[in-house]
């Protein structure tokens, strides 16, 4: 009996959501209209009136479309809305103005060095070409090797001591916490030359009185130090207390819990941070020109003699100026940039399962 | 009864309940904090040793090393150096003027990027252009040097112009010689460029500390985003974008490769930004350093050590307004 009474349940499946705050198809096509309608404009004007070149019209596409949508919204909506519909244009142009910088050096970077690109590049180098040479000689293996070795020995110094600084900063939290995190700040202020200089006035001329790729990993390793310490503090706070609490309750040092549960929980976020960190220095220019010098021939001893890097030849082909060598510096800096992507999407993908 | 007294023979005497800390742990807070210390030994070396290397140069020089603009070696007839000279004014001036101008540029720019990313931007536009503006600031300043030579430089030149040929009343953008490129209103442009990652996401990352109580009692008395951005997330947020903007200014100042490469190094004090002359600290050590005597090389530590005191000068007062006014309002 009283299951006929329970009525069917009704079926949805036909229904959508309302959006009353969504776009009507109506608003979508006048909003793009007036798009179009600025665009329109702007080039009129451009192509017949004083105003002239890519600054001026998008100067007035700006100014033509935030007009128009603000007026609209003034006339039905008052001026209250039509504020908001001004400041929004305004901080998206802000927004665009930041991505136009960006676009413009990807697609400078991947147009003109993907010219210079040929297989020879990855396993010759320069001790028997200049930079001016035609592109189909000599190559730039030598630097990719400088590079890593630099980075590499800077990789080994900088990582235990950012990783124990951030340590200190969140698992001891002792009475020189706050001088240390402003200590950290100030040195990732460090200008990358006073870095250089730093480690050739103290190690360079008293001590070995000759260039190497080890006292070009010493100054990288000041700049990298406090990218490392300040993600790695960022991702260790992350970590739940009730994990160091646990480990605490079950009878742990802290230095086993520390070890034992908090590092491995955040190895992810750790390894995230030292990618960033090589992202930062390898590219590093200066540091690298005062006190690794740059060799222009496979060196693989890092205690000794001139070290070439690809800030180095990139440097030198740029140096030279002539058609062949400017191509050679932008090949370099195509490599370089596909290292510091390669970097920086593994430090995304680590740093995205974490979060998940 | 005699079951239980057996017993207790067995069990141990309680442990001890102390909040001494164990062997282990004293050394692992002796390491870590040795190694958070590292960064206050690293500073004071570079302190120490730049000072030492650059004193004769500050004690032969005084004050002249900050207030004249010059840098002469003079030779005798065989080659010895008989006397030298070296001031930085003109080396410094040009560094703070490009450094402010380009932090003029950057922080509206930033800021209006930090507002939309935070209040404005469609989730899918708001990721895409959080990852660009990150990897941006992993850019080396090698490609942004280049990059402004070929491509900015000529769009630099003819902005240049265009200020010049309408503002050229104001002394500092007139430019009698018609010199454009090379400028230092070029070399700020490439370091606004530089800088506007580092300012926009310590800018987004004030704006998203603004009390969302706050943010959502405005929308419920039907405020509109922008009159919400102006009553609510402007004012708590205004000191951290300042100190953002310091830390951008620190950053403008100690960059070398990127304005080595734009930049016409010319020992002159220059104010008029639109005009190809310019002076740089970080620059000039890189120029100089290649073909530089050891006393030469002696006064160019002395460079590198005001350089040093002057960004960390700027990176303390970023940090104190962070911090002081950044939270202000919570």
């Amino acid at each position: 009996m009283s299951s006929n009474v329970i009525a069917e349940a009704p079926n949805y499946d036909h229904v959508s959501p309302i959006r009353p705050w969504a776009a009507s198809n109506r608003e979508r096509i006048i909003s793009t209209g007036i798009f179009i309608l600025a665009l329109i404009t702007a080039f009129l004007l451009v192509s017949f009136t004083g105003f002239s070149g890519k600054l001026g019209f998008f100067i007035l596409f700006i100014i033509i479309f935030a007009g128009i949508n603000s007026f609209r919204d003034y006339l039905r909506f008052g001026s209250a809305l039509a504020k908001d519909t001004l400041v929004n244009t305004l901080v998206a142009a802000g927004a665009f103005i930041t991505i136009v910088p960006i676009l413009s050096i990807l697609y400078t970077v991947i147009s003109k060095g993907t010219k210079g690109i040929y297989t020879g590049l990855f396993y010759r180098d320069m001790s028997v070409s200049a930079p001016s040479d035609p592109l189909n000689v000599g190559g730039l293996a030598h630097s990719i090797v400088g590079t890593l070795l630099l980075v590499g020995v800077a990789l080994v110094i900088s990582v235990p001591i950012g990783i124990l600084t951030a340590l200190y900063l969140t698992e001891i939290k002792g009475k020189f916490s706050r001088p240390i995190r402003f200590l950290v700040q100030a040195m990732s202020g460090v200008p990358s030359i006073v870095a250089g200089l730093f480690i050739y006035s103290a190690i360079l001329i008293p001590i070995t009185k000759d260039n190497s790729s080890l006292l070009g990993s010493l100054a990288l390793t000041i700049l990298m130090i406090p990218t490392v310490a300040r993600t790695s503090e960022e991702v260790l706070n992350l970590i739940p207390n009730d994990l160091r609490e646990a480990g605490v309750a079950l009878g742990g040092t802290q230095w086993r819990s520390v070890a034992l549960i908090v590092v491995p929980a955040a190895k992810s976020g750790l390894i995230t941070a030292v990618i960033l960190g090589v992202a930062r220095i390898a590219g590093e220019t200066a540091p690298v020109l005062l006190v690794a010098g740059g060799g222009d021939k496979f060196n693989f001893n890092p205690t000794s003699g001139p070290m070439g890097s690809l800030p180095y030849y990139i440097w030198r082909s740029f140096g030279a100026g002539s058609e062949e060598a400017i191509a050679r510096a932008w090949s370099g800096l195509f490599v370089l940039l596909v290292i510091v992507f390669a970097l920086f999407a593994v430090a995304r993908f680590l740093g995205n399962r974490k979060a998940r | 009864m005699t079951l239980l007294e057996n017993k207790s023979a067995d069990i141990p005497a309680p442990r001890e309940i102390t909040t001494k800390p164990r062997l282990s742990d004293k050394i692992f807070r002796g390491v870590v904090t040795g190694g958070g210390l590292s960064s206050l030994v690293i500073l004071g070396l570079i302190f120490a040793f730049l000072l030492y290397q650059g004193y004769d140069v500050f004690s032969s020089q005084g004050l002249n090393f900050l207030t004249t603009s010059r840098w002469d070696v003079n030779f005798d007839e065989v080659g010895n150096i008989t006397s030298s000279d070296f001031g930085l004014a003109g080396m410094l001036i040009g560094t703070l003027i490009c450094s402010f101008v380009a932090v003029l540029i950057a922080v509206p720019i930033s800021v209006a990027t930090a507002l939309y990313l935070s209040f404005y931007a469609p989730p899918l536009v708001k990721k895409f252009m959080v990852t660009v503006v990150d990897l941006m600031a992993a850019f080396p300043s090698i490609l942004f040097g280049i990059w402004a030579y070929f491509v900015l430089m000529p769009s630099g030149a003819y902005w240049a112009k265009l200020i010049n040929k309408y503002l050229g009343f104001i002394p500092v953008f007139s430019n009698e010689l018609r010199v454009f490129e090379n400028s230092p209103f070029i070399a700020s442009l490439i370091l606004a460029i530089m800088i506007i990652p580092i300012v926009t996401s310590i800018s987004r990352e004030v704006f998203s500390q603004a009390p969302l109580d706050r943010i959502q009692a405005a929308y419920a008395l039907g405020a509109t985003r922008w009159a919400m951005i102006r009553a609510v997330v402007i004012p708590h947020g205004r000191g951290g974008v300042i100190g953002g903007a310091m830390l951008g200014l620190g950053r403008a100042m100690g960059e070398t490769v990127a304005v080595y490469t734009v930049l016409n190094l010319v020992f002159a004090i220059n104010w008029q930004i639109l005009f190809g002359v310019g002076g740089n600290v970080a620059s000039l050590i890189l120029l100089k350093f290649g073909e530089a005597t050891p006393y030469e090389i002696q006064a160019l530590m002395a460079a590198g050590l005001v350089l040093f005191v002057l960004t960390l000068l700027v990176n303390f007062a970023a940090d104190l307004l962070v911090s002081r006014l950044g939270g202000k309002g919570k």
